[in-house]
């Protein structure tokens, strides 16, 4: 279970927005192609462009998408209608935005943490996004701009907003709320999930409170452009929120601005200043309503997600599911052939281990589950010691040689017997007197010495196990 | 040999080779050179590109080609329908300069069937008023009493075909803007079901209850007219997937059995003289063997109030895109909101302000539910009642407009009293069921009074089929 974040007796309640562009080819409602980085205003058509006359269509895959998202997210996918959210912007072209509201594809679902921890979701629903304007001179704020250019290349490609309920109470559960809805995404392949591309964009509902009180004023945290700044964000914004109540001053509800550069959240709005989006039905759409076959067929085809492919891997392992190294192997997509190598008969921890601390992505293609299965094999029989191990895989994975045995013949790591490692061990204890009488005396550091001594006499390539072994043997 | 007059021989001529396309539009355009300049149903007659596209029908025909069911039968387009590289104005200086890059559905479709785009016409400023007086550049005349209104919104289109500059228009209704001003020229305006031709590419006043429609002298050309530009088109989500009828087919069968509805609770005000021509239409359908029916539609006297909510809210929304960012005007000022401003201010006129300042009123928090939910519950009320009367009988029959063409300025100062010229034909459009107006004699002043069929949704059939009784009659008896 996450850390409770505390300041000063308060706690933070913080639910996040989420909004994540789609990987489809085309756009929410037009055929235009939906591409990060082309010329500006080049992927645009009459529905792009909001021209008079011209009508949305709603794209299909989109939906998949966005019913990928929703049942990953744990949502009961229902029928549900688009509505106009109007306001004036001159990046948004129709001067509305085709949105869900009151009847969204997804609602009540829930994304489990890491740590065990879970945080509700509200709704995940669809909608476009708007284009881009790039404020010239005046330091790119749009205040002191001196002219603005707009590119309507972003309009109208489709967005998911992923709602949490304010279930997160620290920093740390919320980077770790949105790594782990990024995983998922990039997973069940809806969202290429770059924040730093702004594909996957976070706004913050941040308040605080004296535990077990009703839920404080919140602010509403925009610009929160990387995981490691949801956290920074937060934190300055609950602190923030806590040093004006202890002041005596009360929280207004706001929209706030978080700025990278000095680490602080600026006022963007007073919620009295706040559009008035004179919601309604978009007529130009009919109301969806995915068939149950469509949702099973989606569901069905939906990856087996991380959360599962941890604790998969954690089973066979016996690593704890939070741990950094099923996490990272999980992340990289090398869980699978972790598990093939434990199936071909390598012990599954040092499998995971080798696959955490000595292989990338180039590795793991370099070499079988089966020749690490070998390797692995060899060094609990005994063949090569650890660190000989790491040799031995390190050349299979720059040559692609599939036969360890080989390479360690090769390399001349041949395991030495018993016998004479006991006899290194006597000799090194004859020749460390004080740091022997130590270690009998209860001081386990002064092992170091003694070892120290096998391994130089040996060249490294005495088995540390059993070099342990040996010595608790001696000292009786 | 004359020129015929009607689409339908038109095309049968041209495709026959009887006649030429040219030919046609020369005499179309004398028609033009003779009355536009008093008349005005054009803000911009194509002259060069409709010789261009004649001559290329008739080189069609010459080579053995069928140039289709429109062949060189000049067709005028209200000028809130998309043309590509043709100026499209809504007869509002807010698209000063814009032509569009694409060509609407029902524009490509005409030009398919080989009908000759001959202009754009006038309009109330995107599509809002029932006179014509609303547009920016200057109003319509009625051609059968130039001293009188035309009607509207779509008064340039119905003039078109009245004053015989086109054999056939088309225009766009949302509460009554094709009916109203057939009825006030004396021609056929017909209202399709809604979803029947595709609105991609007529600019959008209220996106649920606009609709394409034709006009045209006679029924058998709206028939045909109707028969060209519906269809399931997969631009516009709202368009309806069912295959076409033969809207042809009954023209000629008469209305023995027909069941005729007469509203029992119709609300008053009509005039005297339109309701005395209403009253003989339905003793001409019973001596034609069709049956009258009495029905009550109670929700029908809430129609004007549901509509001028949900219109207008519709409209705030599709007609904020026009802010001087992307094309037509723009007023520039020192900031962005300055600059909507400055331009919204100059590009639309008085009735569209008006219309936008209630819409967004209607849709505003707290206000939401008392006038635009409230206005939607009617609407589904209003489906209901009329659902219910159409299981009695098959059509409905009422006037189209309460009074006949009446003269300029007579409604300007009172817009409540213009509103109410929609009473009659505001339902069909909420409930998206078909509708027309076909001329039936003379009323006060010897100016023509429409009668107006409703029917339930896609039975435009059985709507055609009274109507062409109704012009047979009219035909003897006028």
């Amino acid at each position: 279970m996450t850390e409770i974040w505390t300041h000063d007796g308060w706690e933070m309640v913080v639910g996040l927005e989420t909004h994540v562009e789609l990987a489809t080819a085309t756009k929410l409602f037009s055929a235009s192609p939906n591409r990060f980085g082309d010329e500006p205003n080049t992927n645009i058509d009459p529905v792009t462009l909001g021209l008079p006359g011209a009508l949305p269509v709603l794209n299909e895959r989109a939906v998949e998408f966005a019913m990928r998202i929703g049942l990953a997210l744990n949502c009961t996918v229902q029928p549900c209608t688009f509505a106009r959210k109007n306001y004036f912007y001159p990046d948004m072209p129709k001067a509305y935005q085709i949105s869900q509201y009151d009847q969204p594809l997804n609602v009540d679902g829930w994304l489990d943490l890491p740590d065990g921890s879970r945080v509700g979701i509200e709704r995940a629903h669809m909608e476009e996004d708007a284009g881009k304007s790039v404020h010239a001179g005046g330091g790119g704020r749009v205040h002191e701009a001196d002219y603005s250019l707009i590119d309507l290349n972003r309009a109208g490609v489709p967005l998911v907003e992923i709602v949490s309920r304010p279930d997160i109470r620290s920093p740390e559960q919320a980077r770790a709320y949105v790594s782990e809805l990024r995983a998922i995404l990039v997973a069940i392949g809806a969202s290429d999930a770059r924040m730093e591309e702004g594909s996957m964009r976070v706004d913050a509902n941040v308040s605080v409170r004296r535990p077990g009180d009703p839920l404080g004023t919140r602010c509403e945290i925009k610009n929160v452009n990387s995981v490691r700044s949801v956290g920074r964000a937060i934190e300055y914004e609950a602190k923030r929120q806590i040093q004006m109540i202890e002041a005596g001053e009360s929280v207004r509800q706001q929209t706030r601005h978080w700025d990278e550069g000095d680490g602080r959240t600026h006022t963007l709005r007073d919620k009295e200043d706040a559009d008035d989006y004179r919601y309604f039905l978009e007529p130009d759409l009919v109301p969806l309503a995915p068939s149950a076959e469509w949702v099973e067929q989606v569901r069905a085809s939906l990856p087996m997600l991380p959360g599962a492919r941890r604790a998969r891997l954690a089973e066979v392992t016996g690593h704890p599911a939070d741990s950094e190294p099923i996490a990272v192997v999980v992340e990289r997509g090398h869980d699978e052939y972790v598990l093939a190598a434990a199936a071909a008969g390598a012990d599954p921890k040092r499998a995971l281990t080798h696959v955490q601390q000595n292989l990338d992505d180039d590795g793991v293609a370099a070499v079988s589950a089966t020749a690490l299965a070998a390797l692995v094999a060899m060094e609990t029989g005994g063949a090569v010691t650890a660190t000989q191990a790491k040799t031995v895989l390190a050349e299979m994975a720059g040559s692609g040689e599939q036969d360890p045995a080989a390479i360690a013949a090769r390399l001349g790591f041949e395991a030495m017997d018993t016998s004479e490692l006991e006899a290194m061990v006597d000799a090194a204890i004859a020749a460390q007197p004080d740091a022997w009488a130590k270690f009998c005396n209860g001081e386990q550091k002064a092992l170091g010495a003694i070892v120290g001594h096998i391994m130089k006499a040996s060249k490294g390539q005495a088995d540390g196990k059993l070099v342990n072994q040996i010595v608790n043997q001696r000292k009786g | 040999m004359a020129v015929p007059s009607t689409a339908t021989e038109i095309a049968a001529a041209v495709r026959s080779g009887g006649t030429t396309a040219v030919e046609v539009l020369e005499q179309h355009l004398v028609s033009i050179g003779e009355r536009e300049s008093e008349i005005h149903a054009f803000n911009l007659v194509t002259v060069d590109a409709a010789r261009e596209r004649a001559a290329a029908i008739d080189a069609a025909v010459a080579a053995g080609h069928d140039p289709g069911p429109l062949a060189g039968v000049p067709v005028a387009l209200k000028d809130n329908m998309c043309t590509r590289g043709v100026p499209t104005t809504c007869s509002s200086k807010i698209l000063e300069g814009w032509a569009p890059p694409y060509d609407g559905t029902a524009v490509s479709l005409l030009a398919s069937a080989g009908a000759v785009m001959i202009g754009k016409t006038n309009l109330d400023e995107f599509a809002m008023g029932s006179s014509t007086e609303n547009s920016a550049f200057g109003p319509t005349r009625n051609p059968l009493d130039p001293t009188r209104v035309p009607g509207g919104s779509s008064g340039g289109s119905a003039a078109a075909v009245a004053a015989g500059f086109a054999a056939m228009s088309f225009g766009s209704d949302t509460g009554g803007s094709i009916r109203q001003p057939a009825a006030l020229c004396g021609v056929v305006g017909v209202k399709p079901t809604y979803g029947r031709v595709s609105r991609y590419g007529l600019v959008a006043f209220a996106s649920s209850l606009d609709q394409i429609g034709p006009f045209t002298h006679t029924v058998a050309d709206a028939a045909l007219a109707l028969q060209v530009v519906c269809g399931h088109d997969p631009l516009d989500s709202t368009s309806i997937p069912e295959p076409l009828p033969d809207f042809s087919a009954v023209l000629d069968r008469g209305v023995d059995g027909v069941r005729v509805g007469r509203i029992t609770d119709l609300p008053a005000g009509a005039d005297p003289d339109v309701a005395e021509r209403v009253e003989l239409a339905f003793d001409v359908l019973r001596a034609a063997g069709a049956t009258i029916v009495d029905v009550e539609v109670p929700a029908f006297t809430y129609g004007l109030t549901a509509y001028y909510l949900i219109a207008p809210a519709e409209a705030s929304s599709n007609l904020a895109r026009y802010d001087g960012v992307r094309y037509g005007l723009r007023v520039d000022a020192d900031d962005t909101n300055a600059m909507y401003s400055a331009t919204r201010t100059a590009g639309f006129g008085a009735e569209v302000k008006r219309r936008i300042l209630l819409g967004t009123y209607a849709l505003s928090a707290g206000y939401y539910d008392a006038y635009y939910g409230k206005a939607l519950r009617i609407r589904r009320l209003m489906a209901n009642d009329f659902a219910a009367a159409y299981e009695r009988c098959d059509v409905l029959l009422t006037p189209t407009s309460p009074s006949v063409a009446f003269p300029f300025g007579s409604k300007t100062d009172n817009p409540l009293a213009m509103y109410l010229c929609d009473t009659y034909t505001i339902p069909s459009n909420l409930t998206g069921d078909p509708a027309m107006s076909v001329p039936f004699g003379t009323g006060a002043d010897g100016l023509p009074v429409g009668v107006q069929i409703l029917a339930h949704a896609l039975d435009e059939p059985v709507m055609l089929q009274v109507a062409a009784e109704l012009e047979r009659a009219a035909g003897g008896s006028t």
